[in-house]
């Protein structure tokens, strides 16, 4: 399989505060990847440098193949990146549905289009049903995104994020503060959604990584200590020490420890 | 799925309520208006009107829309406007190309006017959003308007620049002489400018300044530059704001660099946002209304732009939706058959806001006539309010009083 | 060499009446995110309230009191109007203090009058100071200039040497940290806001005699202070000092000189016939701030000294 995300060396520093230390990973195509770790490992940084937000201190980002890591965050969508928020981040005054028609409208091809009536666009008005079809946000679809309840708004940037149909899907902490049933419904979302893409994915809960993820990368204070299978990572000791201290890992479903 | 598509999208019968029937209502009053025969003075009062709708909503596709504040706009329909000028002046000379012209197209030559300015001064002006945009944009007005006192020949000094409307040849029958003709001239436009601006509402485009307004950085993250985005926003708000410009040079047949100045901008601003920003029809509101108070309330009072101030620092403060949002909200109330609940606090804060007006209007009138030292004095309704008289003072202070702890309790209710 | 130095003179001079003005604007700025549309409308109050104080006692009250009662109505437009929009965003802010300043221009017209008042310079100090390349030079204006340096040493000092002023800078780099110290934000927010106003009446109550004090001065001047404020560097106290000096040395420099685009450009076959040759730098002199700000803008989007993007 070839590459669909590759990170080499890379690092960031805000004054003398090094955030990233040298990250190497290389991220299959068609992979599902987890990455874990304490809070303040820089998670989401290494997220916001990726996608551009943050321009890397030293090293590179490569995206199937083609070098991204000195381009802006609309350009690297464009080649097919593309990634939510760990804090809800919605056009809040727009309606759901327009919520993530802004999020397809580029794949689509209607760039700064300023003469055609966005109703009228043959296939948007319907890839919009679809999608928020497939997300369970159709009875929403009219309401304001503000007025969303906090799962409902979570759902919503997922919806925007895999709207464009990237190929690869970076989700930040995608169920942070929902219940059990709406992880289980989020879940069953991204797993439907990220079929057939790549997806990287920041999460705290074990159970959705061990659950989701065919490879795991523990991240600690800016290091990759290990990159392995669910099971590799379970029975790693230095993870084991490092990350988790004397907890047990939790056993999950389908699993085998 | 495709059935889900067609629950999503508004019905026939609501897509002609809510967009074809407003735009056929509004024709209809433009074509009923002159039917009215309306005097000399109205018909340039209205014909005022339709230029200042049209500039106020081109302003609104900055300020509600993207969120772009500006207090430089007028410079986009003064630069329009004098373009148009100097088309009708060599209209009149009739060389050329000129020659064929028809002056009833003004507007379409302010249009690109107004765009090609905005392309050259947004390109380093939208390079910030924010507070930066707004300081910029201020820089901006100021350093046109002192250009324009000083190339004579392009802006014709204090004097400015006039032209004749009738110089070119007719169109439609309208030979744009009488100021019926004019009338139909601005109806015209002012339709178009409408029906423009809204359907820029609608575009791809105008649907992504919105979301730009509301998140930029989100805009980043699904494929589109929000600086790239603001930067085609200012040059459609600057083509709509000259086409206004258009439509103004052949009402007034005159452009000074005062039109170009921080003045206008302001008086825009202040419409757009009385009126209601958040409403497509919000500016249209705002600037009949203030048209309206402009031509009238100025004959009665010397300090109307005062009342006008205190007007928009209340409504920055207490009304952020304007006009549009006061009608909306009750509309929404009187629909939800909550009538029944909210009219005693209506009437309260009415009462209220009432008593504030009658104690404000009293202690400025009395003022400056007052400090004016002609000796006259504010006599409304055979009252003899000078400022030694207790009664003046008992009417600036009481109805105040009264009127804020009206108000005050209206909110507390309205909250609980 | 004598228009030069009567130039350099009166530019450093107009150059620290600015700074005044555009030192309390980046304090409110850096701390609030407020930028205070209305600045040079409490300019322009100082001037008015200097001349009336001045009519029923003398200057010296005058230089005192007029700043501290319009602090005094900045801390209250701080506390019952700027903190309502607070809540709703800096654009709602920048209306408030827009209509503020249209506010304050309209009641300023109907207590003075439309025409300029006669405030006149002190007769104390109304005397050449001394002489200059046969020059008298006036006494007031080297008032206004240890008055503004007096104002710099003080601003300084309460800055980087007392308590308030740690907290204020504190604030400055760390808005949202300061709170979370121990410290009423709020009150503070209301001190240097009305802090920030009475430093520009006290530029208005030595400038307005040395210009004119009339409705039109802060409409005049607040474009120019803001001009500053975005060239120093959004948030820069050095920033604007720097860029408050560029611009008073420029704008006085200019309108000293006579010569016209022609005599410049003429090298490029720019006639002094035609109408761009026939402008002199002295009548670009009101322009020149815009134009330095688009330039600026152009090159170093984020100001002179500003180090954040806002």
């Amino acid at each position: 399989m070839s590459s669909a995300l590759k990170l080499t060396d890379l690092k960031k520093s805000f004054g003398p505060a090094k955030i990233i230390q040298g990250v190497s990973l290389d991220i299959a195509e068609g992979e599902r990847h987890a990455i874990i770790g304490p809070n303040g490992a820089g998670k989401s940084t290494l997220f916001n440098l990726i996608s551009g937000r943050f321009r890397p201190t030293s090293g590179s980002v490569h995206l199937k193949g083609e070098l991204i890591s000195n381009r802006k965050p609309y350009q690297i969508n464009r080649m097919g990146l593309s990634r939510s928020f760990q804090v809800s981040n919605i056009f809040t005054n727009m309606s759901v549905r327009e919520n993530v028609r802004c999020g397809l409208l580029h794949s689509m091809g209607y760039g700064y289009n300023f003469w055609r009536n966005i109703g009228g666009l043959s296939g948007v008005s319907e890839k919009t049903a679809q999608i928020l079809e497939d997300v369970g946000l159709i009875d929403k679809a009219n309401m304001p995104a503000a007025l969303l309840p906090y799962a409902d708004q979570r759902t919503l940037e997922i919806a925007i994020t895999i709207a464009g149909g990237a190929e690869v899907i970076l989700l930040d902490e995608p169920t942070a503060g929902m219940s059990h049933s709406e992880t289980d419904r989020a879940v069953a979302l991204i797993e439907q959604a990220s079929r057939g893409k790549t997806l990287v994915i920041v999460e705290h809960d074990m159970g959705v990584v061990f659950n989701l993820a065919d490879r795991i990368s523990v991240l600690v204070y800016g290091e990759i200590i290990a990159t392995g299978t669910p099971e590799e990572i379970r029975g790693d000791p230095r993870v084991r020490e490092a990350y988790l201290g004397e907890e047990a890992l939790p056993e999950v479903e389908g699993v085998p420890a | 799925m495709t059935s889900s598509y067609v629950d999503l999208a508004p019905s026939r019968a609501e897509k002609f309520r809510q967009r074809v029937l407003p735009f056929i209502l509004l024709a209809a009053l433009l074509v009923v208006i002159p039917l009215l025969g309306p005097s000399r003075s109205t018909l340039t009062l209205l014909n005022h009107m339709g230029i200042t709708i049209v500039f106020a909503l081109s302003y609104n596709m900055l300020l509600g829309r993207a969120g772009m504040l500006s207090f430089g706009h007028a410079v986009y329909m003064g630069l329009g406007g004098y373009f148009c000028v100097h088309v009708m002046n060599w209209i009149a000379a009739g060389t050329g190309v000129w020659g064929v012209v028809p002056i009833f197209a003004m507007p379409a030559f302010g249009f690109g006017a107004g765009a090609l300015a905005g392309a050259v001064i947004g390109w380093p002006s939208c390079r910030r959003a924010g507070t930066p945009f707004a300081m910029i944009s201020l820089g901006v007005a100021e350093l046109v308007a002192a250009a324009g006192f000083m190339f004579d020949s392009l802006f014709g000094g204090e004097m400015g620049i006039s032209a004749d409307r009738m110089g070119g040849r007719e169109f439609l029958g309208l030979s744009l002489g009488p100021l019926d003709d004019v009338y139909w001239f601005i109806a015209f436009w002012t339709f178009i400018g409408v029906l423009g601006t809204w359907a820029f509402t609608r575009t791809p485009l105008g649907k992504l300044s919105e979301a730009t307004r509301d998140n930029p950085e989100r805009v980043e993250f699904v494929g589109f530059d929000p600086q790239r985005v603001r930067y085609l926003v200012f040059i459609a708000a600057g083509a709509f704001a000259g086409m206004a410009g258009g439509m103004s040079a052949v009402q007034d047949e005159i452009f000074t660099p005062e039109n170009l100045s921080l003045i206008p901008s302001g008086a825009i601003l202040i419409a757009a946002y009385v009126g209601g920003v958040r409403y497509f029809a919000g500016p249209i509101l705002g600037a009949i209304v203030m048209t309206y108070m402009g031509s009238n309330l100025s004959d009665y009072t010397a300090g109307w732009l005062l009342y006008l101030g205190l007007m928009f620092v209340g409504m920055v403060m207490f009304v952020p939706n304007g006009f549009a949002g006061i009608i909306h909200d009750t509309w929404v109330a009187i629909r939800d058959g909550r009538l029944a609940e909210v009219w005693k606090i209506w009437l309260k804060r009415s009462v209220g806001l009432i008593l504030i007006a009658v104690s404000v209007i009293t202690m400025v009138e009395v003022a400056f006539r007052w400090s004016d030292g002609y000796g006259e004095v504010f006599e409304p309704f055979g009252l003899h309010l000078s400022h030694q008289n207790p009664i003046t003072w008992a009417l600036a202070v009481i109805p105040f009083v009264v009127g804020i702890l009206l108000v005050r309790k209206a909110a507390k209710e309205a909250k609980a | 060499m004598e228009t030069l130095v009567f130039a350099l003179l009166n530019g450093v001079i107009y150059g620290l009446l600015l700074f005044m003005l555009s030192s309390g604007l980046t304090l409110i700025f850096s701390m609030m995110g407020v930028l205070n549309f209305a600045h040079a409308s409490f300019y322009m109050l100082g001037a008015y309230f200097a001349y009336t104080v001045m009519g029923i006692s003398n200057f010296w009250i005058a230089l005192i009191l007029a700043p501290i009662l319009v602090g005094g109505i900045g801390m209250v437009v701080e506390r019952y109007g700027l903190r309502q929009v607070h809540a709703r965003g800096h654009v709602a802010e920048l209306l408030f203090t827009f209509g503020l300043a249209y506010l304050i221009d309209e009641v300023v017209k109907i207590i003075w009058g439309r025409t300029a008042v006669d405030y006149q310079v002190p007769a104390a100090l109304d005397f050449p100071l001394f002489t200059l390349y046969g020059a008298q030079y006036p006494a007031y204006r080297i008032f206004i200039l240890v008055v503004a340096i007096f104002m710099l040493v003080a601003l300084w000092y309460l800055l980087k040497k007392t308590r308030a002023g740690l907290i204020i800078q504190a604030a400055l780099s760390h808005p949202h940290m300061v709170g979370h110290l121990g410290h009423n934000v709020p009150a503070i927010f209301m001190a240097v806001f009305g802090a920030g106003c009475a430093l520009a009446a006290l530029a208005g109550v030595i400038g307005g005699n040395y210009f004119i004090t009339d409705p039109a001065m802060a409409v005049q001047m607040g474009p120019i202070v803001f001009v500053v404020v975005v060239v120093g560097g959004l948030g820069s106290l050095e920033g604007a000092f720097i860029a408050a000096m560029l611009i008073g040395l420029l704008q006085t420099s200019a309108i000293s000189i006579n010569a016209s685009l022609a005599d410049i450009f003429g090298f490029l076959g720019l006639s002094p016939d035609s109408e761009v040759g026939e402008i002199t730098i002295a009548s670009m002199g009101p322009m020149l701030p815009f134009l330095l700000l688009v330039v600026v803008l152009m090159v170093r989007p984020r100001g002179l000294m500003g180090d954040r993007e806002v």
